[in-house]
């Protein structure tokens, strides 16, 4: 192909397409019906409004319609179908009787001319020049470095937004602490829980309250403990489990208590399938084996499910022998260093 | 209107003896005429693609709108306080002041709930609309020179728009919200290093501490709406300056802009478009719940309902999270959580950063300098094409992977098989979809000139002296032939130089021979348009009336297979 053909188009450009005239722009008595409509539109609209204002004071919060809360079925229908009417009697005018010619406009390139941008760069240059910020280096490089040490107040400004990471590697749970209901706050029997059961729980410590009849964990500080401190509770039975070395006697004739924190995000995991022994996490469907020592078995999860050693009180109540020996909840950075540390001290 | 008209001053007609006094008291304060008279009779061109944009501006309008209404109530605040209000199931529960806030919206605060879900319809069609109006952009080439800077601020918004919707529905504090929360504090945790900073900071303390909702509503209400309407301004702006792309047709060139005046035409149409999408969430907000925050409850980190999703926007992270193996290593002696960061956070950044670059990648690959205002048919851009349906290909397995337990109840399928069959299919289906779309293009390409070369199908049956049957062919309108050949011709391919003529190693050799593998790569297969003789011997072939039993008649533009007339 030749550049002197390539240069060609093809079909030549045959211009705007004629104007074509619409039954309102000739005939009177049907512009004066589309006219009629989209006032009819209007005014229906401002009834709908009223009627908002009617169902306002008439329509009781209790009431329903069509199975719907009669409020917010009326509220809402008078409200969108007055604007609807408002929207399409609108573009039914512009469409139907506003001048419809199409009219040309010529485009610039986006550039200023030529001169222009001389001047610009003569200005820049100029500016450049007359503030001797090329000759002065002193000036420059110390102003440079004022401007930077700006930032140091600026980030110091944000520390009090919280404080040093703290407590990441340990929770409420002590060495003797009952394993309660999370609902009731009872504490848990051996004899309470079926083999195949999952019974959520929580350290005692959160239904406790001091002398004065306050609750010992409260408001945020509760939520937070709480973030760390869930636990499941589930009945195997005891030929399923099989603990690894170590934890044989983590359990108690196939009761086992795991944290409920998620090893991924933090999500509580609490699907739990009876036959296999697998717990199912409903945010991102980390599944772990619960008697295979909480091992994470499929998923983005990496971490087993944390297990908090059990054993019984004089009462016959389950406790707990220590705290996590594992770090609960999602990962940070200082894990790896967490978990030594807390190998070391157990 | 046949009478001609005479010449009137414009201060004696009807129209300008009113506007007079009121134009020159504001022209002589802020002298404004100049700019009017540019803009006023601003002409816009016509395409129902070219509203999509406009969804997301009156969807953003209508949630400053709905949004000022709400906060007449809510109270940002982690404070514990016990529920006592007309909604039963909940009396007596610890809850933040945010939540029980939220219910006295829904309960008790007459049009609360209605405008508490017309708030929330909004903001899913705000940032649907902005991504339906950035793949219109994207498929017909709009972010081309000079329009990429304006492709980078819709970029900004689609971004903040995630963001704001984001901090929005983690606000009224409901076990939902909370869950979506808890992620996003894994999230922070994993990024190396400073994670467990960055999280005590932003919560104030331990997760999830009582200090993150008002800081998620100063950024709700405040900054992140500021910066949108910053944005917003400055993409409208440079959409008044560039002036709008329009679609080929006769008549439109590079040169012009054909359509209709801003006033009154596009100001009534655009104003009763935002009266219509009002209109359209309005109606949402009545019939279709959303966000039903006391089913779900007040939020507490020890519990979590099956089958949680984020808002819709938010999926295509969600199922990167969902579908990334369990990758976590330690060395130097910090722990990196690579499953969440890597879908978390490096994924979004990686997206967004392919979607900022391509303008300036594809304008590297083609070498077009020049400035772009007629829109390219996505078929004559097959590479670009294929590339955009790849990476909505991945987005929805994304997507699909962020629905997987949904997904897996409704349809009784394996999680396990869903969740392998999107890790998988993120690589493998992408590409599946690059080559078949490149395919279709081209495919499409050939129909077009066809359609040119050899006339359309006119359904008209033929019986020639011998027998045989054959179908009439006969050429399409010029106008339509002339729309399907604006595009521009390709450019003739040429190997880089390696050695200059003194037989020296050409500068950049490397860089040359990359861009040279990529501009054959783009253009590879493409079809160009027909030449000047090739229109010419096909249009011979069309005139050349020889055997037909009849002329068709200058209106006659086909029948369909029932005998319908047709119409191009």
């Amino acid at each position: 192909m030749s550049d002197e053909i390539a240069k060609h188009e093809p079909i030549g450009d045959p211009g705007l397409a004629e104007h074509q005239y619409r039954p309102q722009d000739v005939d009177d008595a049907q512009a004066r019906r589309t006219e009629r409509q989209i006032s009819a539109m209007f005014l229906i609209a401002a009834a709908l409004f009223v009627a908002f204002c009617v169902i306002y004071v008439t329509v009781d919060a209790n009431e329903t319609f069509l199975g719907w809360s009669a409020q917010n079925f009326g509220f809402g229908f008078t409200l969108g179908t007055a604007l609807l009417l408002i929207g399409v009697g609108i573009i039914q005018w512009a469409k139907k009787l506003m001048g419809d010619h199409e009219i040309v406009e010529l485009r610039h390139p986006a550039k200023s001319s030529d001169e222009d941008r001389t001047e610009v760069l003569a200005d820049i240059n100029a500016g450049i020049e007359e503030s001797g910020i090329g000759r002065r280096p002193m000036i420059r490089n110390s102003l440079l470095t004022a401007l930077g040490a700006l930032g140091l107040p600026t980030i110091f400004m944000l520390r009090d937004l919280g404080p040093l990471p703290f407590g990441q590697r340990v929770t409420v749970w002590k060495k003797g602490m009952r394993v309660v209901n999370d609902v009731s706050g009872r504490p848990l029997k051996p004899a309470d829980l079926q083999v195949g059961q999952l019974v959520n729980a929580e350290p005692a410590v959160f239904f406790e309250e001091d002398e004065e009849g306050h609750r010992l964990y409260e408001g945020a500080e509760l939520l937070a403990a709480k973030g760390k401190a869930a636990v499941i509770v589930v009945r195997m039975r005891p030929e399923a489990v099989r603990p690894s070395q170590g934890r044989e006697n983590w359990g108690i004739d196939g009761i086992l208590c795991y944290s409920k924190i998620c090893t991924h995000v933090g999500c509580p995991i609490s699907l739990w399938e009876q036959q296999t022994h697998h717990l199912l996490c409903p945010c991102h469907q980390s599944t772990f084996d619960l008697a295979d020592n909480g091992k994470a078995i499929f998923g983005p999860a990496l971490r087993s499910l944390p297990q908090l050693p059990l054993a019984l009180d004089d009462e016959g109540y389950l406790i707990a022998v220590s705290d996590f020996p594992e770090i609960v909840g999602p990962s940070y950075p200082e894990l790896a260093r967490d978990q030594k540390k807390l190998d070391k001290s157990s | 209107m046949t009478t001609t008209p005479e010449y009137v001053p414009i201060e004696q007609t009807p129209g300008g003896k009113k506007a007079a006094g009121p134009v020159g008291w504001l022209d002589e304060r802020l002298g404004l005429a100049g700019l009017a008279k540019k803009n006023l009779r601003k002409v816009f061109p016509e395409h129902w693609s070219f509203m999509l944009g406009e969804i997301a501006l009156w969807s953003f309008v209508i949630l400053l709108i709905t949004g000022t209404f709400l906060t007449f109530w809510y109270q940002p605040s982690m404070a514990e306080v016990e529920y006592a209000g007309p909604y039963v199931p909940l009396n007596g529960l610890e809850m933040s002041q945010a939540f029980q806030s939220t219910l006295k919206i829904s309960f008790e605060i007459r049009g609360g709930l209605l405008i508490r879900q017309i708030h929330h319809w909004s903001a899913a069609l705000f940032i649907a609309a902005m991504i339906v109006h950035m793949l219109r952009v994207f498929f017909t080439g709009a972010y081309r020179k000079p329009r990429e800077i304006n492709w980078l601020i819709g970029l900004g918004l689609l971004t903040l728009g995630l963001v704001e919707g984001f901090a929005g529905y983690s606000l009224p504090d409901d076990l939902l919200s909370g869950t979506g929360l808890r992620f996003v504090d894994g999230l922070i945790r994993s990024i190396p290093i400073v994670g467990s900073y960055l999280e005590f900071f932003i919560f104030g303390g331990e997760f999830p501490g009582d200090e993150i909702i008002p800081r998620l509503y100063m950024a709700h209400i405040l900054l992140i709406p500021a910066l949108l309407l910053g944005l917003i301004g400055a993409h409208m702006l440079l959409l008044v300056f560039h002036k709008h792309t329009q679609w080929p047709g006769p008549g439109r060139t590079e040169g012009n802009v054909v359509g209709y005046p801003m006033l009154p035409v596009y100001a009534a149409k655009a104003g009763g478009f935002f009266f219509i999408v009002f209109g359209f969430t309005a109606l949402m907000g009545a019939f279709l719940q959303i966000n039903p925050v006391w089913v779900y409850g007040p939020y507490n980190p020890s519990e979590v309902t099956a089958g949680s999703q984020p808002d819709w926007y938010m999926g295509f992270v969600e199922g990167a999270v969902r579908i990334m193996p369990a990758w976590e290593s330690t060395f130097f002696n910090y722990t990196w959580s690579w499953n969440v960061f890597v879908p978390g956070a490096l994924l979004m950044g990686l997206m967004f950063g392919a979607l900022g670059a391509w303008p300036f990648v594809e304008r590297w690959i083609t070498g077009d300098d020049r400035e772009h205002h007629l829109l390219e048919r996505p078929r004559n851009a097959p590479v670009r094409t294929a590339f955009g349906v790849a990476g909505m290909t991945m987005y929805g397995v994304f997507w699909i992977a962020g629905g997987n337990d949904i997904i897996a109840t409704q349809f009784g399928l394996d999680i396990y098989t869903i969740t392998w069959f999107c890790r998988v299919g993120i690589f493998v289906l992408p590409v599946i979809a690059f080559i078949a779309t490149k395919r279709i293009c081209i495919g499409l390409q050939r129909s077009d000139a066809n359609s040119i070369l050899h006339g359309y199908e006119t359904g008209v049956l033929e019986r020639s002296p011998d027998g045989g049957y054959s179908e009439r062919h006969a050429p399409l309108p010029a106008a339509d032939q002339f729309t399907l050949t604006t595009h521009a011709r390709l450019p003739v391919l040429e190997a880089p130089r390696e050695f200059d003529e003194n037989g020296v190693p050409a500068p950049h050799g490397r860089a040359a021979r990359a861009r040279a593998w990529a501009r054959r790569f783009y253009y590879d297969g493409t079809l160009d348009k027909p030449t000047v003789t090739d229109v010419e011997h096909a249009a011979e072939h069309l005139a050349d009336l020889d055997g037909h039993p009849a002329e068709l008649g200058a209106d006659f533009q086909g029948v369909s297979e029932t005998g319908v007339p047709r119409v191009h």
